[in-house]
């Protein structure tokens, strides 16, 4: 059985060696290179553009600004959650006539390579009338606050209001009442790769565009639309791919101008962005603001829930429309059972670079927020974090279990789990029961150590479809085309080891093509997790499907009946006693002999996504002097139903740790008042590196299947992400007992918390908020 | 004067010693080195991730030493001994043990790293053969990963080391 198993990958040996092909390792004769210039302004009209000087130097083959582009082009429309709403604040491919953010695309150029391209963009002369900028999201809703789209009349773009039973009437009724802000920073992805495209256009106006990622087949749809042509004169190909994440392989400006220069060229246009370029043009995420009252009785159960959110979308709707701040709504309550609740978010528009999604988009804001406030809840009665947690959990008998909001088109509707369990593995492993002891002993040698926990619930396998097509070659190799695509996560290893399962082949018989338009027929790419679950499922069937052909082919030719025969170890077996029936060879000549095809699709089709969940639990410890934050020990308890491959699900959950520590304690895109983003390069925006990310425990628990899918799986891919800020930021406010620092915002940078010590004189009696508080 | 001219007279001849390989290339002498490996010598295995020396994807041996190749120009390294990710694996095709390291413990995911980080483990292996898991870490420290969280790259150089040990016994 080659599924459960941890098999080595078999995207390893090119990337190991230098043979991988990213976009920007391909190269075609005559091959020319594009510069994006954008604007230096956060809000400002486009008086004038002057391109006559840079057009005579030498090596400049092309200069585009908007009026170069055709007048009937339409901006780029939303991929998920759209709404006829939003449609007045898309980005066109160009600013037509006023820029709203620094880095908003200007103009392009095309030079016979990069270092000429660039030249050439300084002899570009624009004339800009600034207007004052607004960069905060609350700000941005005051009134006289400068408009970003005067057509749409306003800065509030969208306005999402959930609701489940009467939260302010409950809130009345409440012992204890408490109400909190809390704030998420802007950051986003960044993927070590920055995006690319190379885009060549035939004699015959056929299109090849590599570069593409995440999202090949739609994206192959919109850039047709956009350029007029006809989807068969377009080819999509997905290159190796530096990292996704979220942010990369959305359809942006770029996507439309690379291909569009190289029609006009006639000759391959690459374009790569800098790491300058990235910081601004890439989707940022993450950042909102929460106005949060919960009310609840002495034991800590809580009732009713109020939160009002603001969402900083920056200077224009991009792709996913709604996506982030409906999800951050409906997945708000994670694993909780709270009776009445109240959410509003505020989508408001900004002079910064638009946003979109980033691991565990809404998430990890949400999963923040709420974990505070569980901790805060705990506080505020001296109880103990843990049994609060518990006291509020959803139980298992109450699966499957809709919390009354919704977000992409469907109720959040969790299918199974139990929560406290997960909990129960990382008080466990963390010994909080002992904890309250170690720390007064640590305090005793002047130590301040903490121990945080928090608990979150994941989605994953959104649909609506995806598609796999499966088929056996003579000679026994096996050609697993699929949807999904390939961001480093390891797809191609996972779908090989599910056809090798169905078809008792060794996995490395497997290849996996996926991201090429011209190969694949249909897919709807990799994001929010739903690769193994909705394309390893395509797959599964796909590969049953062939499977019974086979055994079928068997059964005549052995005169048995079918379900007495099976598919293993690269034979037909008698299923029961597993004894050779037939070498598949044989069988194989037997069915080219017969002229029967061995190929078989399969669309598989899922209505709820599945709900992955777990526990991450910090021990830090302080240095009250200096603020600086040491992770001693860090535990993740995951239950996703099924691993596919352990050792992938474990490196998706480290991995995604890394980044949820960026975001909890380093990264942070952040603009001064006029707008200027100040944290755009490696030097100031900040990576954890080796020295940051502790070595972290995994957990990984297969308890509750999935009952949605064939392979009982709950995916991977955000789990190790969302929980880290406030399990981090809880345990610095258990080491830090009795300053009673507010920590309601990230990131926990050290100057944050020496400040915060400063102020707060300790308190004089220790409170004791241990496992026996 | 031509286009072809103006060009020319810009350009400096240098010659590189790559993994084992002499090449002669004409390069404007702005031109990075990393670029030059990239786009002259078709060498892509070395990556390109920030262009100002933070994430060490870049990174190559230039007469034995890591040095990251987008800090700098191609003239200036002229006559010098190069070693690429491309140079890792023996003449005969077998995997350094560090390559091999990195895929028994799952020590890369999207692989755009890894070439950089290669190069820096393969520097701390040959002066420190026995490595601790901190000593690891520090040695990584200017090499970004934002996929695998370093903790599989460390099992993976761990592993390295100790076969690389058993290998000189
Ligand atoms: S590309 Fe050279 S250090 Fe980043
Ligand atoms: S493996 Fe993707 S950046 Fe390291």
């Amino acid at each position: 059985m080659s599924i459960g198993a941890s098999l080595k990958r078999l995207e390893d040996y090119n990337l190991l060696t230098g043979r991988g092909q990213y976009v920007g390792d391909l190269r075609f004769p005559d091959q020319c290179e594009a510069v994006i210039i954008r604007s230096p302004h956060a809000h400002a009209i486009i008086r004038s553009i002057d391109v006559e000087e840079a057009r005579r130097l030498d090596g400049v083959l092309l200069i585009l600004t908007a009026s170069d582009l055709p007048g009937d082009l339409r901006p780029i429309p939303m991929r998920l959650s759209p709404d006829p709403i939003l449609e007045k604040a898309l980005q066109y491919p160009l600013a037509k006539d006023r820029v709203r953010y620094v880095g908003d695309p200007v103009a392009l150029i095309v030079a016979k390579n990069r270092y000429m391209a660039e030249d050439a963009a300084d002899f570009i002369k624009i004339e800009y009338d600034v207007l004052p900028p607004v960069t905060d999201a609350v700000q941005s809703l005051e009134p006289g606050a400068p408009l970003l789209h005067p057509d749409a009349g306003t800065n509030e773009m969208y306005l999402i209001h959930g609701k489940k039973g009467d939260a302010a009437e409950r809130l009345k009724t409440c012992e204890h009442v408490l109400k909190e802000e809390l704030y998420v920073q802007r950051h986003s992805g960044i993927p070590m790769e920055t995006r690319g495209l190379l885009a060549l256009c035939d004699e015959d106006e056929r299109l090849t565009v590599y570069g593409a990622a995440k999202v090949v087949h739609f994206n192959h749809q919109l850039m047709a639309r956009l350029l007029n042509k006809n989807i068969e004169e377009i080819r999509l190909i997905e290159t190796d791919c530096g990292g996704g994440f979220g942010p990369r392989g959305e359809f942006y400006p770029e996507d439309y101008l690379i291909p569009f220069a190289a029609m006009r060229l006639k000759r391959p246009v690459r374009w790569i962005e800098d790491r300058l370029e990235h910081f601004k043009a890439t989707n940022h995420s993450r950042e909102q603001k929460h106005q949060v009252t919960v009310g609840f009785d002495g034991d800590g159960r809580i009732y009713a829930l109020r939160d009002e959110i603001f969402f900083d979308q920056g200077g224009y709707i991009r792709t996913h429309g709604t996506t982030v701040p409906s999800l951050t709504q409906a997945m708000f309550p994670g694993p909780y059972d709270f009776s009445d609740i109240e959410i509003v978010t505020h989508l408001v528009l900004t002079n910064k670079t638009p946003v979109g999604t980033y691991r565990g988009p809404g998430r990890f804001e949400g999963t923040f927020v709420r974990e505070r406030v569980i901790d805060m809840v705990a506080a505020h009665l001296k109880l103990d974090p843990t049994v609060v947690r518990e006291r509020n959990y959803i139980r298992p008998e109450q699966m499957p279990y809709s919390n009354g909001l919704s977000a992409l088109g469907q109720v959040i509707e969790y299918d199974s789990g139990n929560y406290a369990e997960t909990l129960d593995y990382a008080r466990k492993f963390m010994g909080w029961e002992q904890f309250a002891g170690k720390q007064a002993r640590a305090r005793e040698e002047g130590r301040f150590i903490g121990l945080g926990f928090a608990s979150f619930v994941e989605k994953s396998g959104f649909g609506p479809w995806e598609f796999a097509e499966v088929e056996m070659r003579p000679d026994g190799r096996v050609i697993c085309k699929t949807g999904l695509t390939e961001v480093g996560q390891g797809i191609t290893t996972t779908l090989a080891q599910i056809c090798s399962d169905q078809l008792g082949i060794p996995y490395e018989y497997v290849s996996v093509v996926h991201g090429d338009t011209d190969l694949v027929e249909k897919g709807n790419g990799s994001f929010a997790t739903r690769g193994a679950v909705v394309g390893g499922s395509a797959a599964w069937h796909a590969a049953g499907l062939l499977k019974e052909k086979l055994l079928e082919v068997a059964a005549g030719q052995l005169a048995v009946p079918v379900d007495m025969l099976a598919l293993k170890h690269g034979s037909v077996v008698y299923a029961e006693a597993e004894q050779v029936a037939m070498p598949l060879d044989e069988l194989l000549q037997i069915c080219s002999d017969r002229g029967i095809t061995l190929c078989e699709k399969y669309t598989f089709h899922i209505e709820h996504m599945t709900y992955p969940y777990g526990c991450h639990a910090a021990e830090v410890e302080l240095d009250p002097g200096t603020g600086a934050l040491h992770i001693l020990n860090y535990y993740i308890a995951y239950d996703l139903g099924k691993a596919i491959n352990p050792m992938l699900v474990e490196g998706q959950l480290i991995g995604g740790m890394a980044q949820g520590l960026g975001g909890a304690i380093y990264e942070e895109l952040k603009y001064d008042e006029i707008g200027q983003l100040v944290s755009g390069s490696f030097m100031d925006y900040l990576i954890p590196t080796s020295m940051e990310v502790p070595e972290v425990r995994a957990e990984i628990l297969e308890n509750y299947p999935s009952p949605l899918n064939p392979l009982g799986v709950k995916g991977a891919g955000e789990g190790g992400t969302v929980a880290v800020a406030p399990a981090i930021a809880n345990a610095i406010v258990n080491a830090l007992q009795e300053y009673a620092i507010p920590i309601t915002s990230l990131p926990l940078r050290p100057e944050h918390i020496r400040k915060a010590l400063k102020q707060m004189k300790p308190r004089t009696e220790r409170r004791s908020a241990g496992p026996t508080g | 004067m031509t286009e072809k001219t103006a060009e020319s007279s810009r350009l400096k001849t240098i010659t590189l010693k790559v993994n084992h390989k002499e090449y002669t290339v004409d390069v404007e002498p702005r031109m990075l080195l990393s670029d030059v490996l990239r786009d002259e010598l078709r060498l892509t295995g070395t990556h390109v991730g920030c262009e100002h020396g933070v994430c060490g994807a870049c990174t190559i041996m230039i007469d034995g030493r890591p040095v990251r190749s987008c800090l700098v120009f191609g003239v200036q390294a002229d006559q010098a001994n190069l070693v690429t990710v491309e140079g890792l694996e023996s003449e005969d095709g077998e995997l350094h043990p560090l390559q091999k390291g990195f895929w028994e413990k799952h020590g890369l995911q999207c692989g755009f790293c890894t070439p950089g980080m290669l190069m820096t483990a393969c520097h701390l292996l040959e002066h420190n053969p026995h490595p601790s898991r901190e000593e690891i870490r520090e040695a990584i420290s200017g090499n970004l990963c934002r996929c695998t969280g370093y903790q599989g790259i460390v099992d993976a150089v761990e592993y390295a080391a100790k076969e690389m040990r058993e290998r000189a016994e």
